[in-house]
């Protein structure tokens, strides 16, 4: 299995390691001809608005987009999801719409309100899952075929539909493999993970 | 809930990697940046450029203009407060920046003491010169640091300075027997338990940003070769002829800062590059980057 990182700008490394740590071959991602023969791909945390014009600029929008129309597996933190919605509130930004959802951006408020809290998230099993939220976006809005993984202060922080998952805090910031487990186990196939669809 | 604390202050920065800072004055500038891409401004009164040429005591910028910048834009705003200024940065927070630069192109406030920044919710950055400079800083609470290259000069040589002398003397650390290492850390000037740290992990504990005196985007790819994690642009873009396009080139290199046939294509028709400066002609009373301890 081949996952790539989309490495215009953010946090690309911490992600690449979280994957080979789980023994899984990642690597970074900056032009199309890059997403040949891959098996997934992760949009990380970083500044969504450069992200975003460094995909248009580079033609890595429409490529995506076709790969997730046919069920290609996306992984998007922060930023990431950010980029994986289909409307993002109060901003100029044109994301990718691959997921029915709307988010809304700095929806905590500014880096002083950035914060760790512990989280539930049941398809990862028992126990609390970290969650550290850096200008983190929240999900407002998430149509019919959007199943919600975790939620925090009632709004949806962690969603999932088909095999494109998204979260607003960072699973590659904490030594918790879980998260990014669950999404190969999504990109595999694994029952476990389908169950849950 | 915890707000504040070390991982999301270190890890605001770690968002910011591989990304372009600017210097901007105004909200109107400010804007320029963010549509070329930046991953966040530093919001001043005045660029390094035209500090140094106005001279007498640079300080934190009119909480009017820094207000005025954090309205204009979504991406992250920085903003710089003098060495040792600690008031100064306690009125930043309040402002709600998200990053504080203690920054020696201001005028330092204090000849022996930086803050003690682990007091604030608000991460810092701060310069360095050298491996141990860094470290002092780190351990003071700095959660993201720069070297500091010479700013508003337009001349590289002094940021592949200080990014080679941080990269030497890390990689001499991995190297050097474990008895050896308090040694070390005596004449580095830096804590023996991050000393160690990067003795075993070969890396500094937080993100390295290149500083002072980028100009143009073969600049900002050659300190990501050197192992920049990300670049600050300060008088660069807006000291230029065509600051939209200057803008643009150097986050488009930045990111593809490993393949030369894009640097070449964002590299034309920029128009002029801001003025560079020769360190040698700058008397060293008026070097910025001595400004530290």
């Amino acid at each position: 299995m081949k996952i790539g990182v989309l490495a215009v700008q953010g946090a690309v490394a911490e992600h690449i390691q979280m994957l080979s740590r789980l023994n899984t071959e990642a690597i970074p991602i900056r032009l199309p001809s890059e997403l040949d023969g891959l098996d997934a791909v992760v949009i990380p945390g970083g500044e969504s608005t450069t992200i975003g014009k460094l995909l248009s600029d580079y033609k890595l929008m429409e490529p995506i987009r076709e790969l997730a129309d046919q069920g290609f597996p996306i992984f998007g933190t922060c930023a990431g999801m950010i980029l994986l919605a289909k409307r993002v509130a109060d901003s100029s930004l044109e994301p990718l719409g691959v997921m029915d959802i709307e988010v809304k951006r700095n929806a905590f408020g500014r880096q002083v309100d950035s914060f760790e809290t512990d989280l539930a998230i049941p398809v990862l099993g028992d126990g609390t899952f970290h969650g550290i939220f850096i200008r983190a976006p929240m999900v407002e809005k998430a149509e019919s075929g959007v199943e919600i993984l975790c939620q925090l202060y009632n709004n949806a922080v962690a969603v999932k539909q088909g095999k494109i998952l998204a979260c607003a805090f960072h699973p590659e910031l904490t030594d918790d493999l879980r998260f990014h487990r669950y999404f190969l186990d999504l990109v595999t196939g694994d029952a476990l993970a389908e169950s849950n669809c | 809930m915890d707000t504040g604390t070390w991982k999301v202050k270190a890890g605001l920065a770690q968002m910011l990697k591989g990304g372009v800072i600017m210097d901007v004055v105004t909200p109107e500038q400010a804007k320029i940046a963010e549509e070329a891409g930046a991953c966040a401004v530093m919001a001043l009164e005045r660029v390094p450029a035209d500090i140094r040429a106005a001279g007498g005591v640079a300080r934190m910028a009119d909480p009017t203009v820094i207000t005025a910048i954090m309205k204009a834009v979504s991406i992250p705003v920085m903003a710089k407060c003098r060495i040792g200024h600690f008031v100064e940065a306690q009125v930043l927070e309040a402002l709600g920046v998200d990053f504080i630069d203690e920054s020696e192109v201001l005028t330092p406030a204090d000849e022996s003491h930086h803050i003690w920044k682990h007091d604030f919710k608000v991460p810092f950055v701060c310069g360095c010169r050298d491996l141990g400079e860094a470290l002092r800083r780190i351990a003071e609470g700095a959660a993201m640091i720069r070297t500091k290259g010479e700013a508003g000069t337009g001349n590289i040589v002094e940021a592949v300075r200080h990014m080679r002398a941080v990269h030497d003397s890390i990689r001499k650390l991995q190297g050097m027997p474990v008895d050896e290492l308090t040694a070390e850390a005596k004449a580095l000037g830096a804590p023996l338990e991050l000393v160690m740290e990067i003795h075993k992990t070969g890396e500094l504990p937080v993100v390295n940003f290149a500083a002072g005196g980028v100009a143009t985007p073969a600049d900002a790819a050659l300190m990501m070769q050197l192992g920049a994690d990300g670049v600050f642009v300060g008088s660069g873009v807006f000291k230029s002829s065509n600051p939209e396009a200057m803008a643009k080139a150097i986050v488009r290199a930045t990111t593809h800062y490993q393949d030369p046939a894009i640097i070449a294509e964002v590299s034309k028709a920029l128009g002029a590059a801001m003025p560079g400066l020769d360190i040698k002609t700058i008397p060293p009373e008026e070097l910025l980057a001595i400004r530290g301890w």
